[in-house]
């Protein structure tokens, strides 16, 4: 059987090396640079990148084969093989190269042995201690988390870097937040979530600008602004299920965004906002001198002035924002509507025939959810102190969406990770160059074959009628 | 047919059609207060259609549907959901319809939605953990730990429903049906799939819920050993009409009865 069908599996695995090369020879194959003010952009060839992508592609489809074709050890084996290569000092042309070998080899080990690792990891969660760390792992990891989010500019990370990049995360934890309202509970798919956001973005903006209303003032008013845009937008579609209501709330998004870009007169169009007033601290401002009349956080505080110091009091601003949303969507998750949200995910016949609205909750879940991006936006807008449209087109809402779905929906675990992965990531990802987007999507595509339901997928119900340790028995 | 004072439901003329087809043609009956009625005929007859008129999911193209209860409801000018809310009428589904996800607790609560919001104060009453919402919830629990008692799911209280075995799942469906408080329980063939033993308990289940709880019950069922042991009324439908209607008994040896179901399905009338 071996020797029958090694050569059917060569032949699969040189296909698979000629589309990849198709594919490759564009994207990885050449590379445009500036070579100079005279003669403009030109080509650099990256053959050697290519011809070792596509030899680690060729053994990679060939072990998938050996795997699909049971034979196991072999291709764990060939895996092992590829990662000692690629952590050998054997000269490759990139540093990246080096991590695409091993890459390759560890996933296809993975590959080779995830059945039996899945089997026994199952089998672990059944047993009492497992259940015990399962526990364990859904209580404690948010406090642990939380802790962590709290502590972060008192440690030594605490660079601009890193509190700028938290103050991003965060930012998307709670767009993710919010948007788990609806799509993780409600199970309405919102593609156009980041046209609230910039509802609200745009009302603190014109509101501080034009009204000189601050920051705190116009939190609620932005909130309330977006929640109307949702009942505005949700009547009329929320009839529609499934696709349809995705294809609406796309155009949705997309229409808000139009219609800022070319209301020049009240958005300034795509030229944007600017010299947006940041958020204070009781009236106090962070700025190096405050005008006539104002007092600065430094001279209130009596400390000198640090220019990190509007960093990390943005980071605690956003941290609060998103705790609120994550307090306030698990409470409704534990009332008549939070559940009636959830059953209406689960059959929108059976909740009709059990005399509930379906369109007043959908409303509610939507106008809920909207209400979030609204604060969101207006943080958004008082830490950039500058906005246009650019910053609100479809690709926020679906980094939004990609984070609750990986996350699991309806986890407010999951979504913290999974916005951890996706906003820091690519970050952390900036050295590989080139190929971040590349190693960014491996990830995403790696989550996704291992936890096709999301990062967390499990469910802690809204109420109990038996306490758990009772539960633990039985 | 002519207005009964002691009617709960009035069926008159109900015609339903799709396109060319009809489904329902000319139908009337009554449904009694502390009665099970059941609808009855070979497949295909139009009785889930009958059903799904009754419950708001077809706007029937023809025909009055008056339910009394504290007023008289016209069925039929009422959205899919009010008929629930307000008419009081609440049905299980054919192919069991539970929230599989949610637990067995949360699918009992979920039926009390009306009753829970506004207790809860449209959410603020229950956001802000007012005792008038915490004792509404508990009041919720307590009935649905009633129910689940009497159906002998107290231990899989907090399972997910979808775990549950099948006859588990359709009794669940009936008690949260029933969890909605309502005057008049429609029950889409309850009985099918549940081996021998099971169906005796729904039985009990049903004389109970007929008897104790004074709920008038509309019954489609295949299964005749259920139809003619409970029901007080039997209605025959054969392709849209009705062709037999009377007590189990009667219905059993009228030979247009025989006659629909012997073209279609034997073992159906051994009962």
């Amino acid at each position: 059987m071996k020797g029958s069908r090694l050569p059917a599996m060569l032949k699969d695995a040189a296909l698979t090396v000629l589309v990849a090369a198709a594919l490759g020879v564009f994207i990885v194959g050449f590379r445009t640079v500036d070579v100079g003010s005279r003669t403009g952009l030109g080509f650099d060839y990256q053959f050697t990148d290519l011809g070792v992508a596509l030899v680690v592609i060729f053994f990679g489809r060939l072990g998938l084969s050996l795997v699909a074709e049971g034979l196991r050890w072999p291709a764990v084996a060939l895996g092992i093989v590829m990662i000692a290569v690629g952590a050998s000092p054997l000269e490759l042309p990139s540093g990246f190269l080096h991590w695409f070998v091993v890459l390759g080899g560890i996933l296809l080990v993975l590959r080779a042995a995830w059945p039996s690792v899945n089997k026994g990891v199952v089998s672990f969660a059944h047993t009492p201690t497992g259940r015990v760390v399962d526990r364990i792992g859904t209580q404690w990891a948010g406090w642990l988390l939380l802790a962590l989010a709290v502590l972060l500019p008192v440690t030594p990370f605490a660079n601009q870097k890193t509190m700028d990049l938290g103050v991003l995360i965060l930012t998307y934890v709670m767009l993710g937040w919010g948007l788990n309202i609806v799509v993780g509970l409600a199970g309405l798919l919102d593609l156009g979530y980041v046209a609230f956001y910039a509802v609200g973005a745009y009302s603190y903006a014109l509101l501080s600008t034009q009204q000189g209303l601050g920051f705190w003032a116009v939190l609620p008013l932005a909130g309330m602004l977006a929640a109307s845009f949702g009942v505005l937008l949700g009547f009329p579609v929320l009839r529609l299920r499934g696709d349809y209501l995705a294809i609406v709330t796309l155009g949705f998004g997309e229409i808000i965004r139009l219609v800022i870009l070319n209301w020049v007169d009240l958005t300034n169009g795509p030229a944007g906002i600017g010299s947006i007033p940041g958020p204070t601290l009781f009236g106090a401002l962070f700025a190096e001198t405050a005008p006539e009349g104002k007092q600065t956080v430094a001279e209130m505080l009596g400390i000198p002035f640090d220019s990190n110091q509007r960093l990390i009091f943005l980071y605690y601003v956003i941290l609060l924002l998103a705790l609120v949303t994550n307090l306030f969507a698990q409470r409704m998750r534990r009332l008549p509507v939070g559940r009636a949200w959830e059953a209406l995910r689960e059959d929108e016949t059976a909740c009709k025939a059990l005399g509930i609205n379906p369109t007043n909750t959908k409303l509610t879940a939507f106008a809920v959810g909207a209400m979030f991006a609204g604060f969101a936006g207006s943080f958004f807008a008082a830490k950039q102190r500058f906005i246009s449209p650019e910053s609100f087109t479809f690709i926020e809402s679906a980094i939004i969406l990609a984070i609750v779905v990986l996350g699991g929906m309806g986890s407010q675990i999951g979504v913290v990770l999974a916005a951890v992965l996706l906003i820091g990531l690519p970050e952390w990802f900036r050295e590989l160059g080139n190929y971040r987007m590349l190693a960014f999507g491996l990830a995403m595509v790696l989550i996704m074959v291992f936890r096709p339901r999301g990062l967390i997928a499990h469910r802690e119900p809204t109420i109990r009628l038996h306490p758990v340790e009772s539960r633990g028995s039985g | 047919m002519n207005a009964d004072a002691a009617a709960l439901i009035e069926v008159e003329h109900l015609t339903m059609r799709f396109g060319g087809l009809v489904a329902v043609d000319d139908v009337s009956f009554i449904g009694r207060p502390r009665e099970i009625t059941a609808i009855i005929g070979p497949n295909g007859a139009g009785k889930t259609t009958v059903f799904n008129c009754i419950t708001g999911f077809y706007k029937p193209t023809i025909g009055r549907l008056l339910m009394r209860g504290d007023r008289e409801y016209l069925l039929e000018r009422m959205l899919g959901h009010e008929i629930g809310q307000r008419a009081r009428v609440a049905r299980t589904f054919q192919n069991i319809r539970l929230f599989p996800a949610m637990t067995v607790l949360e699918n009992l609560l979920v039926a009390q939605h009306n009753k829970l919001m506004r207790a809860s104060g449209m959410s603020v009453f229950g956001l802000l953990g007012f005792k008038i919402y915490r004792d509404a919830e508990q009041a919720a629990i307590e009935l649905a730990r009633a129910w689940l008692e009497r159906i002998d799911l107290v231990d899989a209280a907090d399972r997910p429903a979808g775990e549950l075995p099948y006859g588990a799942q359709r009794r669940l469906e009936i008690a949260r049906a029933m969890c909605t408080e309502p005057r008049l329980l429609c029950l889409d063939e309850p009985a099918a799939g549940l081996n021998p033993r099971e169906s005796a308990q729904l039985n009990q289940l049903l004389v109970s819920i007929r008897d104790r709880d004074g709920v008038g019950l509309l019954l489609i069922e295949h299964d005749m050993s259920v139809v003619m042991s409970i029901s007080n009324h039997v209605v025959v439908l054969d392709y849209g009409r009705k062709i037999a209607e009377g007590p189990p008994a009667e219905v059993q040896r009228d030979p247009a009865v025989i006659r629909a179901y012997l073209g279609t399905d034997d073992e159906a009338i051994d009962g």
